[in-house]
């Protein structure tokens, strides 16, 4: 279609180069487009896209790949793997019929989970960009992505959290204590995972260490994981070293990736050595995935795109791993990505409905930094919405205030709060651990106060002040 | 105070001489009491102020000029990106990254060829500069004086300046090397952080792959001597192998950091602590 796309309102006479260029001008505002020169130039321009996008046919994606099949293996993935049967529910849809169906009662969760294999990250990131923030958190809702490994993730009516105890100088004694504030909140049973100050094999492994200690000595239902680059975690595991889970961020392009110094055999190469470890207990879903718009910009890897259309993507390459959490950090890449809390927003609950209509366990980074107009108000907002959308796990880290990465993500409170607010519990297994130890009345509803014996008992240990 | 009843305290709050991270902050219900509430509200205010407030650089200029060994310099130079506001910096980082044509024309012949040219940026966090910079150069110019290097440039301060702009003014200068000072992104706990960025044979368009960066410099961190110390030791090595950047390995840290495995206060006595 060397014509590309027109849609005439009134008098004017739009047009549309390509497919992407359609996208990127449908998409809701925010300053990553503008960034890239790719967003519409006015909000008329905007609308009218959105509306020419919605009466684009939904097997178009098919045969127009928005990043050429023969120079991009994100591409070829996202292709190879489309499962024609499955979309056959849908195939005959637009767009814009893509979301009535999906508001529809006739989406129910089973028919949306058999619908998955069927469905491209570009067709869901188009349907997103015609739907209201309502819209993604009730779709969203109804989509469940299960995992597990020593604790289960996303069943209904829960909400974990990933306990982050990041110190400037990964002192053990640091990350410790911090470790020991989330437990005592209920925090942790998504992953107890640590972003290391210095990142190099042998500090993954002293951390590996040191966190699976503390999980095997409490017998706590949850997994570890050091947010390594693949390569040293698979190092690690050669050593010997304790992994539960892999890490690696990632993006929607096979050049963003190449920035990120992996190519897609790395994952599963890395995969294959965690499943060989057999270290899971209820589950064997061994791959931690982080993820944010702006993330092929900044790498000079967009092809032209927009943000939000490579995120989908990046869940495209997420979901061939069977990861046990993907996490959007939604609030941590700047304001000339996200420039403020309403775009923020608008990002979480769109990352969250994509990647869950996708079929991956998403999570979220609810965050921000300093230098985004943003605040702690935006977080509450942006936390409850995910909440009532079904958000797989959120961030816990002590007093919202992550001391070596110097930005705000949810505290170990915000978490209670939303577990309270919202009638969520933790993880099955970790709800019973934490009973266990007198942390969480039976009640599942309040703290219990004291300190447990064991943790106790490391308290008294602690050697004289130095 | 307060009412145990309502207020509840961690005794875990002793880990603090562990970590800077806000632990045992004690709850109401499952919320954050007051005093940590307005504590966490304050920060923030702070580092937001520190992105927003300008740089207050007829201040910056007193200070440097009441140091004799800075003044001894001579008179800093002044000059602006392209970023012409703080929502334009913010929204459109290249535009920090690049001199205004006026400033590139007067700061021509500010300084003839030096070995090191030093420029100021205000970066993303103005306190930091002004809170770190006139110690940091004061501690930076004994040490290169004790290891018998030359006097740098006069510095050139500039505002809504990104990293990758000390690479334009130094290549302008015709600077052998460059040593950007510039406001780090504010951290919470650390709104006053100030980073130095050191490049060999600076040229308009380097990645960071070609710069070595020294983070952290406040008075609750890394000490302006500390610093000063490692900035003279890049210098040393630049000169030695003709390039900075990631083929410059600082290795004046290293052991430091890793020490030999060690365990936590929380890692139980040989799996007997498991409480029940």
């Amino acid at each position: 279609m060397a014509d590309g796309f027109t849609h005439t309102v009134g008098q004017r006479t739009y047009r549309f180069g390509d497919l992407a260029e359609l996208m990127a001008k449908a998409t809701p505002e925010r300053s990553g487009d503008r960034l890239a020169g790719v967003a519409a130039e006015t909000a008329e321009e905007r609308a009218v896209a959105q509306m020419c996008l919605a009466e684009l046919p939904l097997k178009r994606f098919l045969t127009d790949a928005l990043v050429p099949y023969e120079t991009d293996e994100v591409t070829r993935l996202i292709l190879d793997s489309h499962d024609t049967e499955a979309f056959a529910p849908v195939s005959h849809l637009s767009v814009g019929d893509f979301r009535d169906w999906l508001l529809s009662d006739h989406a129910t969760p089973e028919a949306l989970e058999a619908l998955r294999p069927g469905l491209m990250p570009e067709m869901v990131a188009a349907v997103s960009k015609i739907m209201r923030n309502q819209d993604l958190i009730l779709v969203a809702k109804k989509t469940r992505v299960v995992t597990a490994f020593r604790s289960t993730i996303g069943l209904p009516g829960h909400l974990a959290t990933r306990l982050q105890p990041n110190h400037p100088t990964d002192d053990v004694n640091g990350i410790a204590a911090s470790i020991l504030d989330g437990l005592m909140y209920g925090s942790g049973d998504a992953v107890i995972g640590i972003n290391p100050a210095t990142d190099n094999v042998a500090q993954a492994i002293r951390l590996s260490q040191l966190v699976s200690d503390i999980i095997e000595g409490y017998a706590i239902p949850t997994q570890s994981c050091i947010l390594t680059h693949v390569t040293n975690t698979l190092e690690c595991i050669e050593a010997g070293a304790p992994v539960d889970l892999v890490f690696q961020s990632i993006g929607g392009t096979e050049a963003t990736n190449a920035s990120f110094g992996f190519a897609l055999k790395d994952l599963a190469e890395a995969r294959d050595a965690a499943l060989s470890l057999k270290r899971g207990t209820v589950g064997q879903n061994v791959m931690y995935f982080e993820t944010g718009q702006g993330s092929s910009l900044s790498a000079e890897a967009h092809h032209g795109l927009d943000q939000q259309t490579c995120e989908a993507r990046a869940y495209g390459v997420a979901r061939a791993f069977d990861p046990l959490l993907t996490n959007t950090v939604v609030g941590f890449i700047g304001p000339e990505y996200l420039y403020d809390g309403k775009e923020i927003l608008r990002a979480g609950l769109e990352d969250h409905f994509c990647g869950k209509l996708l079929g991956v366990p998403m999570g979220c980074d609810v965050c921000y930094t300093n230098h985004a107009e943003a605040d702690q108000d935006d977080m509450d907002t942006l936390m409850t919405l995910l909440g009532v959308a079904g958000v797989n796990f959120i961030m816990g880290i002590p007093g919202a205030d992550d001391i070596m990465l110097n930005y705000q993500t949810t505290s170990f409170h915000d978490a209670l709060y939303l577990r309270r607010a919202l009638d969520l519990s933790p993880a099955p297994e970790f709800r019973a651990w934490l009973e266990r130890m007198a942390i969480l009345d039976p009640d599942g509803y309040r703290l219990s106060g004291g300190v447990p014996e064991g943790f106790a008992a490391s308290l008294g240990r602690l050697p004289a002040d130095a | 105070m307060p009412d145990p009843e309502i207020l509840v305290e961690n005794p875990w709050r002793i880990l603090t001489r562990f970590t800077d991270a806000r632990i045992g902050l004690g709850r109401v219900g499952v919320s954050l009491p007051t005093r940590e509430l307005l504590a966490f509200q304050l920060a923030h205010a702070q580092a937001r102020d520190a992105v927003h407030l300008p740089l207050d650089f007829d201040r910056l200029e007193a200070d440097l000029a009441a140091s004799d060994a800075i003044a001894a310099l001579g008179k800093p130079g002044r000059a602006r990106t392209k970023a012409s506001d703080r929502d334009t910096y913010l929204r459109n980082p290249g535009m920090g990254e690049k001199l205004h044509p006026e400033s590139a024309k007067e700061l021509d012949g500010h300084a003839e060829a030096p070995d090191l040219a030093l420029v100021v940026a205000d970066g993303l966090s103005s306190l930091a500069v002004q809170q770190n910079a006139v110690p940091f150069l004061d501690a930076l110019l004994a040490a290169m004086e004790s290891e018998g290097l030359d006097r740098p440039a006069a510095p050139v301060l500039v505002a809504q300046g990104r990293v990758a702009i000390g690479d334009d003014v130094g290549a302008l200068l015709g600077a052998k090397a460059v040593l950007v000072l510039i406001g780090e992104r504010p951290g919470l706990s650390s709104p006053d952080s100030l980073g130095l960025y050191f490049t060999w044979a600076p040229e308009t368009g380097l990645s960071d792959a070609r710069r070595n960066c020294i983070s952290n410099v406040r008075p609750g961190g890394l000490s302006p001597d500390r610093a000063a110390k490692r900035a003279v030791y890049l210098m040393r090595e630049a000169h030695a192998i003709g390039a900075s950047g990631v083929a410059l390995k600082d290795r004046s840290t290293e052991d430091t950091t890793i020490e030999a495995a060690q365990r936590s206060f929380l890692a139980p006595p040989e799996r007997d602590g498991q409480g029940t």
